[in-house]
């Protein structure tokens, strides 16, 4: 065995000499939501630039940003994509790494839609309090705070069909599941009044938001820590299904998948950007200030991605799907300027 | 039992038996071998069924992915147009508009006589920008000139052409609308959309995913075939050398046993293992590049070594004591007898063992997932034969997990596609490995 590794540590050695050369392409990794429009830049930047075109791994938003804090240096990536803002815990992380100047680049706004079978019952029109009613694991019954027992739409609210609660909501890895906590469950249990019954018995707010965020364990709403494909194949097999997607990815199969609207918004990139329809969040994606002018292109791919022919409202993106951001502008001077965080904010 | 009859004779009618009437005990032997034979069946034909499924399934949903749907049309492209087309920023958009004015200024020429409204052509047209730009710019000579082009249309406009899209299923499309198809109709009846196989699907590389129509599997391919070069010429002499010290130098004793076992226990350990392994010390220790096939080889390497060497243990194994008693009886030293009497023996064995090591690398997508092969990494070819090794790529299995993961239902067939394509490799393969087995065996 030992001979065995010394033998190929010895040809990795030998190889390794030639690898050694300098990168030339940028390299891109992180949320796999962000994933589509990177893929589209990067397929377009080289294209249109004689740079190469840059590499995007994808992996999730919170692997690309530790991959993202690991150092500094041409093993590791330029460009971290993610579905959220990075987190102080992850600043500091890179900071013990030697990443020290980390610019934020917004991309844009991805709205996210709950949508439901074709030929399914007509699940048309949701508050957050029956996306609560239905998964929150306590809610309020009659005035008293319950372990959740409903088992259909109609016993909380008679507008919504008389079917089972089958509900397939992003796994905990994603960064959608985060918006879908703040922007639905947290949203509808105050407005069921759970929220407020916590409260009263004793807990602090904090505890409150806690408890508000737990789903109920039976089996009625299931975790997806897959892809949205796997969301809609959950939802293919399910006729009383309702699954959360991404609005690009739901866009892509409206003949499989009818959606929803939300406090009475049906979500489109126009009620999306003006912050009619409530479910969006930002997308960005971080860029190592130390690899700029080391890695050939990596400044010109941060720019080619922002400009307003690429991520404006006319641009592939918005094309795909993406909400462009009102303050692309902004965004394009901090990147030229190369603003890191801290310094434009 | 005859002796137990002849003596019962008539008095004991019940025990008589003969050949021509079958008793009961006879009966019911016959039956659980009946019953056996036929629980075997069973599982023969559930085992097939489930084959024949499988297979059915792949090739359907597959074969789509082999036909593309292209636009053809002959178009002019003036200096003019290109200098100013090279002046923007997104080149590409601006070569996909001249195009679509190309495509309407045809369709006004043609007498088309349906209404379409200005984005149409838009929505029918694949990204053609790309194709354009890179070859005007290799043939600058051929601008002002009438050149025939053969851009992919859109992927909804394929899936029309297939029967996957249907006018009701584009009610709430924003990609393609349902009156575009009145279009799409007069074009197919014109000549100007066509169908046709799809060798851009064999040959490219991945495309962005708005671009369905230019994604294919070829780069990946490339990227499989170096990972594969690596563990070929890493494992196979490791592996044989190995086993050759194991089976016939190494001496037996508690260390050795050691070895076994845990060669054993390795060729057990999941291959996400490995790459968590080859991410540790491959990239973040020898600081070898990301995303390459060297170090996706590598780890492949590790994983297909135990395979191999006990593949090949067990074809040493298989060569008869006497070949070896003959050589060293005539004055062989014990190097000449492995080397020129039991090597050449065992060879079909770990030939076999050695390819099927390989195919079982090539269809592993787990440890890639770590190394960063998975995404849009398989951008286009390698620079040269270096480059392979080193440059960012996928490989196949890698590929067809991404392109199952894309929103729009094209990648999903190009999934199935790339599925094809990667079991007529392994088909290949294991047909070798049987054809070298059969032609080279030595039985004794």
């Amino acid at each position: 065995m030992t001979v065995k590794l010394t033998a190929s540590a010895l040809a990795i050695a030998a190889v390794s000499a030639t690898a050694a050369a300098a990168r030339d392409n940028v390299q891109v990794a992180g949320s796999s939501t962000v994933l589509p429009y990177a893929s589209i830049v990067a397929e377009a930047f080289g294209e249109n630039t004689d740079f190469p075109t840059p590499v995007v791994e994808s992996g999730g938003s919170s692997a690309g940003l530790k991959r993202f804090c690991e150092g500094v240096g041409e093993n590791t990536i330029d460009v971290a994509n993610a579905s959220r803002a990075i987190r102080s815990s992850e600043v500091e992380a890179c900071a013990e790494n030697g990443v020290t100047d980390i610019i934020e680049v917004r991309i844009g706004y991805d709205g996210i839609v709950f949508a439901s079978q074709q030929d399914g019952p007509a699940f048309t029109a949701f508050e957050p309090a029956d996306i609560y009613n239905a998964i929150g694991n306590q809610v309020l019954v009659d005035g008293e705070l319950q372990d959740n027992a409903y088992n259909s739409w109609a016993e909380f609210n008679s507008d919504l069909p008389d079917v089972e609660i089958a509900m397939f909501i992003p796994g905990t890895k994603h960064g959608t599941r985060e918006v879908f906590e703040d922007k639905v469950l947290l949203e509808g249990c105050e407005s069921t009044g759970a929220m407020e019954a916590m409260m009263e018995a004793g807990m602090s707010e904090d505890d409150a938001e806690d408890a508000c965020l737990d789903v109920r364990t039976d089996g009625k709403s299931v975790d997806i820590d897959g892809d949205y494909t796997e969301t809609l194949a959950r939802i293919d097999a399910n006729t009383n299904g309702i699954g959360v997607f991404g609005l690009a990815f739901y866009e892509n199969n409206t003949d499989k998948l009818k959606v929803a609207t939300m406090s009475g918004v049906t979500p489109n990139t126009e009620t999306i950007s003006t912050g009619e329809y409530p479910v969006s969040r930002p997308l960005f994606f971080y860029v190592k200030k130390a690899h700029i002018g080391v890695i050939p292109g990596l400044k010109e791919y941060a720019q080619f991605f922002v400009a307003d022919e690429i991520a404006g409202p006319n641009g592939p993106l918005s094309n795909y799907g993406l909400v462009a951001d009102p303050e692309l502008a902004e965004t394009q001077a901090a990147v030229a300027n190369e603003e890191t965080m801290g310094e434009g904010m | 039992m005859t002796d137990a009859s002849m003596q019962g004779g008539a008095a004991a009618p019940s025990r008589k038996s003969s050949i021509h009437t079958i008793d009961a005990r006879t009966k019911k032997r016959n039956a659980a071998e009946a019953r056996f034979k036929a629980y075997g069946l069973a599982a023969i034909l559930v085992g097939l069924f489930f084959l024949v499924v499988l297979a059915v399934s792949i090739v359907r949903n597959g074969l789509p992915a082999f036909t593309e749907t292209t636009v053809d049309l002959e178009f002019v492209l003036t200096e003019e147009q290109y200098q100013e087309a090279e002046g923007t920023l997104f080149k590409t958009a601006a070569y996909t508009d001249f195009f679509i004015a190309g495509l309407r200024e045809q369709l006004v020429e043609d007498g088309v006589e349906v209404a379409f409204d200005e984005d149409a052509i838009e929505r029918i047209l694949g990204k053609v920008g790309g194709n354009l730009r890179e070859f005007y710019r290799a043939n600058e000579d051929k601008l002002g000139e009438p050149v025939s082009f053969t851009m992919s249309a859109s992927s909804r406009v394929d899936g029309y052409m297939n029967g996957r899209v249907t006018r009701d299923g584009l009610e709430d499309s924003r990609f393609l609308m349902a009156t575009d198809l009145d279009l799409v109709d007069v074009l197919r009846d014109a000549g100007i959309i066509t169908q046709s196989f799809n060798w851009n699907f064999i040959t490219g590389a991945d495309s962005g995913v708005d671009n369905p129509g230019g994604a294919g599997i070829g780069a990946s391919v490339v990227g499989s075939f170096f990972m594969m070069i690596v563990v070929l010429v890493l494992s196979l002499p490791i592996g044989v050398a190995a086993s050759i010290y194991l089976e016939e130098f190494a001496p037996q004793n508690r260390f050795t046993d050691l070895i076994e076992v845990n060669i054993s226990n390795l060729a057990a350990v999941p291959s996400i293992v490995f790459g968590i392994l080859g991410l540790a010390v491959f990239i973040q220790f020898m600081h070898l590049p990301q995303s390459a096939p060297l170090v996706g080889g590598l780890v492949l390497t590790l994983m297909t070594l135990p395979t191999i060497i006990i593949s090949t243990r067990a074809s040493l194994k298989s060569v008869p004591p006497s070949i070896r008693d003959a050589a060293l009886g005539v004055g062989a030293s014990k190097m000449q007898a492995v080397f020129h009497h039991v090597l050449p023996l065992a060879m079909p064995g770990i030939l076999t063992g050695t390819i099927i090591g390989l195919a079982q690398a090539l269809g592993e997508t787990a440890p890639l997932l770590l190394i960063g092969m998975v995404g849009f990494v398989a951008r286009g070819y390698p620079d040269g034969f270096v480059g392979g090794f080193t440059e960012a790529n996928s490989a196949m299995p890698a590929q067809i997990y991404t392109w199952a993961a894309r929103a729009d239902v094209s990648f999903y067939e190009k999934a199935w596609g790339g599925i094809i394509i990667l079991l007529l490799f392994l088909l290949t393969m294991n047909i070798i490995a049987i054809i070298l087995r059969r032609r080279f065996e030595r039985r004794w």
